[in-house]
């Protein structure tokens, strides 16, 4: 099981996968659960900016662009 | 802030996320025209409307758009504020049908403050069209709660949310409300918080806290939200922060958490925890997406708009297009302005001449003051008004957030976020505009001499 935890930066277009922990502090933290995001929550994948840095992923029904820095702090339980 | 009842007016609350067409609610209700936008929060200060139902008056206040109740922004906390301590007779929470489950979590946490609330499902076609179908009795149900829904843009379903302000306010429509069960070791410490806090409150005669569950003020102590504690204070006098049977049962409370390995952030995440999945239970019961056929077409259009090859090109080729119409478009109008204004402005020569007045005086008005303002108006009016209806239509088609996403990485690089490639949008025609006028205007200037 453990093998599919990674942070949601790594989670590929297309996969989806749901919330394990959250690593971000304070301000972010907060944000981070007003979209949500708590364990459990099914996040999926999207698309990519132009860039390919911001990403976009859809989280609890709306769809929500996260950067690669914030992402970091979301670690995923990957489905297969 | 509204405080002062008036006997025959009964306040009513509005509130929800940002972006769920809650002023549109409220023109529509009020029908007085506050200034509707798409930017998070943008009603910072309370406003207010009135309209009248059956013979009754009905005070309106719009409060900020907020996604929670715990107070991390000063919007929130103004949010709060007004539900807590601003005595309304119910609150009207409107919540977006296309996206229930992340609005939920504002209807329960209201809920918990408060048991006077109405649910207001807009965008009910919004939602139809994305074939998402919603329970509307399913979920008064699962709320304890009055629910309507409305498609506040046509109109639809908004004399029902009267009726039923109407009924809730007068009491003939009991609402029940709803408890979010959070995990037992939380439980135990927010009834043992709450026992001190009736006590305290039976001292005051019932007085304190008596629009606020004592459930509610006991959950925010646990969770060391020290906005709230001043808030008391501030709005009834009774410093609680200071009290020291509270005190107590709260520093032993946390403490208990603090040794089955809970701390700042565990509490609140449990806590969150416990709203976003009774709002999941709810919209799993309530909701059924039949056709995602909509959703898959969206994403279609989104990843051609924002892919790496054609995100960018698309997107200025967009700006080109607008630039242009705006800029060549602004010209026709614009000389025809500085004809009418040059026109005003010889008969103002002539009337000025007329009543004798000195050249100082002439020269001040006329050369300076109607000038300036005739040359403002010519030049600025009409790319406005046609760049702004321009920004509006892309506003609708919802391709905005799509320039944010598209622009952000480089605005991260100046520190900020692509939302200001909008601002700097702006920004850059109209001074696009004021230099291509004043170096016309310089030309025309060494022409003539």
């Amino acid at each position: 099981m453990d093998s599919n935890l990674l942070s949601l930066d790594n989670l590929a277009v297309g996969e989806s996968g749901s919330v394990h922990e959250l690593l971000s502090k304070g301000n972010l933290r907060r944000r981070m659960l007003d979209l949500g995001l708590v364990r459990g929550t099914y996040v999926e994948s999207l698309m990519k900016s132009p860039t390919g840095k911001l990403t976009a992923y859809f989280i609890s029904g709306a769809v929500i662009a996260l950067r690669p820095e914030d992402a970091r702090c979301i670690i995923i339980n990957k489905n297969l | 802030m509204n405080n002062e009842k008036d006997e025959k007016s009964i306040v009513v609350a509005l509130a929800g996320n940002p972006n769920v067409g809650k002023s549109t609610v409220f023109n529509a209700l009020t029908g007085m025209k506050q200034h509707t936008g798409n930017w998070a929060g943008k009603t910072v200060a309370n406003a207010s409307g009135t309209f009248s139902h059956k013979g009754r008056n009905f005070t309106l206040v719009d409060i900020p758009g907020t996604y929670s109740l715990m107070a991390s922004s000063p919007d929130e906390e103004a949010a709060r504020e007004f539900i807590c301590f601003g005595n309304p007779d119910c609150t009207v929470v409107v919540l977006d049908a296309t996206c229930l489950e992340r609005n939920l979590n504002l209807a329960l946490q209201i809920l918990e403050v408060n048991k006077n609330v109405i649910a207001c499902v807009n965008l009910l076609d919004e939602a139809k069209k994305k074939g998402i179908s919603i329970d509307l009795d399913e979920l008064s149900l699962e709320l304890g709660i009055p629910v309507v829904g409305t498609s506040a843009r046509s109109g639809y379903g908004l004399t029902e949310l009267k009726d039923i302000i109407y009924d809730v306010a007068a009491g003939t429509k009991q609402t029940f409300g709803t408890k979010i069960i959070y995990d037992d070791k939380l439980e135990s410490c927010i009834s043992e918080v709450e026992k001190t806090l009736c006590t305290l409150n039976e001292k005051y005669d019932e007085k304190l806290f008596k629009d606020i569950s004592t459930r509610f003020i006991a959950l925010r102590l646990i969770d060391f939200d020290e906005k709230l504690t001043k808030s008391i204070e501030d709005f009834t006098g009774c410093n609680i922060a200071e009290n020291e049977s509270i005190n107590n049962s709260v520093d032993s409370s946390r403490k208990s958490l603090c040794n089955s390995g809970l701390h700042q952030d565990g509490i609140r995440d449990l806590i969150v925890e416990g709203i976003v999945n009774k709002a999941r239970r709810i919209y799993a019961h309530c909701i059924c997406v039949c056709d995602c056929c909509y959703s898959r077409r969206d994403r279609k259009i989104d990843k051609f708009l924002t892919s790496k090859l054609t995100g960018i090109p698309i997107m200025l080729l967009l700006f080109g297009v607008i630039f242009y119409i705006t800029i060549i478009g602004a010209n026709y109008p614009s000389e025809l302005l500085s004809y009418a204004f040059a026109q005003v402005q010889g008969w103002l020569y002539i009337f000025f001449d007329l009543i004798h007045s000195p050249p100082f005086l002439t020269g001040l008005l006329v050369d300076g003051m109607f000038k300036t303002l005739s040359w403002v108006v010519a030049v600025m009016l009409p790319p406005m008004a046609i760049f702004f209806p321009l920004f509006t239509l892309l506003e609708d088609l919802g391709y905005l957030p799509r320039i944010a996403f598209n622009m952000d990485s480089f605005f991260a690089r100046a520190g900020t976020s692509g939302k200001q490639a909008l601002t700097m949008l702006i920004v850059y025609i109209i001074l696009q505009l004021v230099v291509k006028k004043h170096t016309h205007s310089l030309f025309a200037k060494k022409l003539s001499q």
